[in-house]
């Protein structure tokens, strides 16, 4: 088949949904405009017409409401996918997705898991100020119980978000709007299944671990470009899963380069910034020349203002920054 | 003098918990002053919202934005029927509720743009608008949840009246929602709260028939009948009419008396529609030309200029007059946005707290909200989060 199709983010989540509601009827998609109006962001588009009303099920503006029964419904043996227009509404729905979904395995000693799939946009970006801006993974990422992905590309995209639907565990899958429309090569016609808790080097370097996930990414691999210019060679790692953390992979790259940056979009405080870098200052203590340099959000609400936004959020520049100061090259 | 809307399908029609004594229905038209400023209100909310769609293309707003075009009456009207010293606090469709109330074009159109003379010095943007001087609590961007801070503020007046007596006495809050948030948990939490401690808040659902592409049939129980939902929590409830501000002064005047002579909650299912998109990315394909068209041949606006003509309130050759002095403020507001400065990289830290600890090195608190001025008291951390 055509090796090099390449298609949108947004199509990359379809296509995971409709394969995966093709070979197992258990699971359905229910949410805010995910059916007639064929998602607020197109995500599921089509949806409708293949499986109908009954498989892809529009909600009111209930996400306690909703959530909740998706939990019940997999507490019975289904498989129910909730889009959050926004992970920033889920925060009207933390008791059933964080009080019920991660713990329900355990409080029943075993006898009923919550085999579900959260998932919608996370993060700033889109000058929507301090409601609509959340990066949920700094608070939620502190629940055990709960599995997290946020993918970086379209292939990793399709084949995380399968991943997550066969899932037993509850999946918080965390997509960027800044991102729905960014196309990558995902090979046609091929099951893709990224197993969870296994990081992907996207960039092979000596002299620098960068550690990061999601959107930062790619400002890490411009940052990593512009370095490169001025001698640096970084390692940039895509951790790809937050829950479960591929700690080995970044170990084993900084006992390689000695120095890491850790890029997070979330507040640094009891973040899973500040998890990584704890876990590698403990694995690589003897092997570091310098403490690992950490790139967060600004530790304040998210502002309205585009030249504040820009300010807030990490971006190439601030890595750069991190990168020549954990480096000496400051 | 005639009423404007002689339309039946959406009459005052109310229902009252038993007990409660007849509703003082004063029909009397207003002043020919008071029309001429609620006409002038509306037009400037209409011209506002044009412009912001087309700065919006131009890319200097950014973020979301939803306009109020068609929805005019609805803030007009209730705000004419409160008094400046009654709080109001809404949802993200925001501007003329703010403009009706008072805050200023400039201040408006500033923040939308994200400058530093905006309402909130650019930091709230479209869905954020705060104007504590006009005693607007905002502009809240979660559905409903402006819904249980209306409670709040409506309990806090109750409290000042009973405990504190500082004689500003019986105070009403407006809380507006869309017909959407009519299915949020919080609002029936607020409601039975409301119901429960003899609050005075008047839960004003903004019934446009539509949030975002779900129409209200499609998203809510008994949506024929809005006025059920409240009236299993003991709250008296009517349906107001939105599309004639007579009409909606008329109705939500009785009905603020009546929360502030018995301190209780209300709930009003007001009619209304709007026109233009859910935000600036909403092709409509959800509903039909028809339905649009019908609703716009019924604008609020034309309807009440057509009435102070035909009463004697204005001449043409004045409402024109009035159309191109609302055009020349807000094309002096957009200009004024345009040139007002961005917030300085610095306000990023400002503000987060009353008393900066940490890494907050200042707040630009203004001056007019008084107190002592901001001193930091521990500053062993640059902004930047480095230790120093
Ligand atoms: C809790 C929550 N869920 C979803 C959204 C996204 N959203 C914003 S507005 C809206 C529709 C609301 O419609 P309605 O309440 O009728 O108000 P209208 O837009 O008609 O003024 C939705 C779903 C949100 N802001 N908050
Ligand atoms: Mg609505």
């Amino acid at each position: 088949m055509s090796a090099l199709r390449e298609i949108e983010f947004r199509d990359a989540l379809r296509e995971a949904m409709t394969e995966e509601m093709r070979r197992d009827q258990r699971v359905f998609l229910l949410g805010e405009e995910v059916a007639h109006y064929n998602g607020a962001y197109k995500v599921s588009k089509g949806m409708l017409d293949e499986f109908g009303p009954r498989r892809i099920i529009d909600t009111p503006i209930s996400e306690s409401g909703f959530a909740g029964l998706a939990i019940g419904a997999a507490m019975q043996g289904l498989r129910p996918i909730v889009e959050f227009m926004s992970w920033s509404f889920s925060l009207v729905a933390a008791d059933p997705i964080l009080n019920n979904a991660p713990k329900m395995l355990y409080m029943s000693g075993g006898q009923f898991g919550c085999p579900v799939v959260f998932r919608g946009n996370d993060g700033a970006g889109g000058q929507l100020g301090s409601t609509h801006s959340w990066c949920v993974e700094g608070m939620y990422s502190n629940v055990p119980g709960l599995k997290m992905a946020i993918p970086a590309t379209p292939d990793d995209a399709k084949g995380l978000l399968k991943t997550a639907i066969r899932d037993d565990d509850p999946v918080f899958f965390l997509e960027s709007e800044r991102m729905l429309g960014m196309k990558g090569h995902v090979p046609e016609g091929e099951e893709i299944l990224v197993p969870f808790g296994q990081g992907r080097i996207r960039r092979a370097g000596a002299d620098c671990t960068i550690a990061t996930w999601g959107r930062p990414v790619h400002f890490a691999l411009e940052a990593a470009e512009a370095l490169a210019k001025e001698g640096i060679d970084c390692e940039v790692i895509d951790l790809r899963t937050i829950r479960p953390l591929d700690i080995g992979s970044v170990v084993r790259s900084v006992k390689k380069t000695s120095t890491c940056v850790v890029v997070d979009q979330s507040w640094s405080f009891g973040s899973p910034g500040s998890e990584l870098a704890a876990q590698v200052h403990k694995h690589c203590f003897d092997d570091l020349d310098n403490f690992v340099h950490r790139v967060h959000t600004a530790d304040v609400p998210a502002p309205y203002a585009y030249n504040l936004e820009q300010e807030y959020l990490p971006n190439a520049r601030k890595i750069c920054e991190a990168v020549r100061a954990a480096t000496y090259n400051a | 003098m005639s009423t404007p809307s002689t339309d039946t399908r959406r009459l005052f029609d109310v229902h009252r918990g038993a007990g409660a004594p007849r509703l003082a229905s004063d029909r009397t038209p207003p002043p020919p002053a008071t029309l001429k400023k609620w006409l002038r209100d509306m037009m400037l909310i209409r011209e506002f919202e044009l412009r912001c769609m087309q700065a919006y293309q131009d890319k200097k707003i950014g973020g979301f934005c939803h306009v109020y075009i068609g929805q005019e009456a609805v803030a007009v009207g209730c705000v004419a029927a409160t008094k400046p010293e009654d709080p109001l606090v809404t949802a993200y469709r925001d501007h003329g509720h703010a403009l009706a109330r008072g805050m200023t074009a400039r201040a408006c159109m500033a923040e939308m743009f994200g400058r530093i003379d905006g309402c909130a010095k650019g930091k709230g943007g479209s869905m954020h608008m705060f104007d504590k001087p006009n005693n607007m609590f905002g502009g809240h961007g979660i559905v409903g949840a402006q819904t249980p801070l209306g409670l709040g503020l409506a309990f806090a007046t109750k409290y000042e009246d009973e405990v504190m007596q500082n004689g500003r006495n019986k105070r009403v809050t407006l809380c507006f929602l869309g017909d959407g948030a009519l299915n949020q948990g919080a609002l029936h939490e607020a409601m039975n709260l409301a119901g429960l401690m003899d609050i005075p808040v008047v839960f004003v659902v903004e019934n446009n028939g539509y949030s975002m592409g779900t129409s209200i049939h499609r998203g809510t129980t008994m949506a024929h009948d809005l006025k059920s939902k409240a009236i299993g929590y003991g709250i008296d409830a009517a349906v107001v009419e939105g599309m004639d501000v007579l009409e909606c002064y008329w109705g939500m005047k009785q009905v603020v008396d009546d929360a502030r002579e018995r301190s209780r909650p209300w709930f009003i299912d007001l009619r209304c529609y709007r026109y233009k998109g859910h935000s600036m990315s909403d092709p409509r394909k959800y509903r039909t030309r028809d339905e649009e068209e019908a609703w716009e041949s019924d604008d609020p606006i034309g309807k009440l200029e057509r009435y102070m003509l035909e009463n004697g309130v204005v001449t043409e050759s004045e409402t024109k007059d009035m159309w191109k002095d609302v055009k020349a403020e807000v094309r002096d507001c957009v200009a004024f946005a345009d040139a007002s400065p961005m917030p300085e990289a610095g306000e990023l830290y400002t503000d987060v707290y009353m008393e900066p600890w940490g890494p907050y090195p200042g707040s630009s608190r203004p001056t007019f909200m008084g107190g002592a001025p901001n001193t930091p008291s521990f500053t062993a951390i640059d902004p930047k989060g480095e230790v120093l």
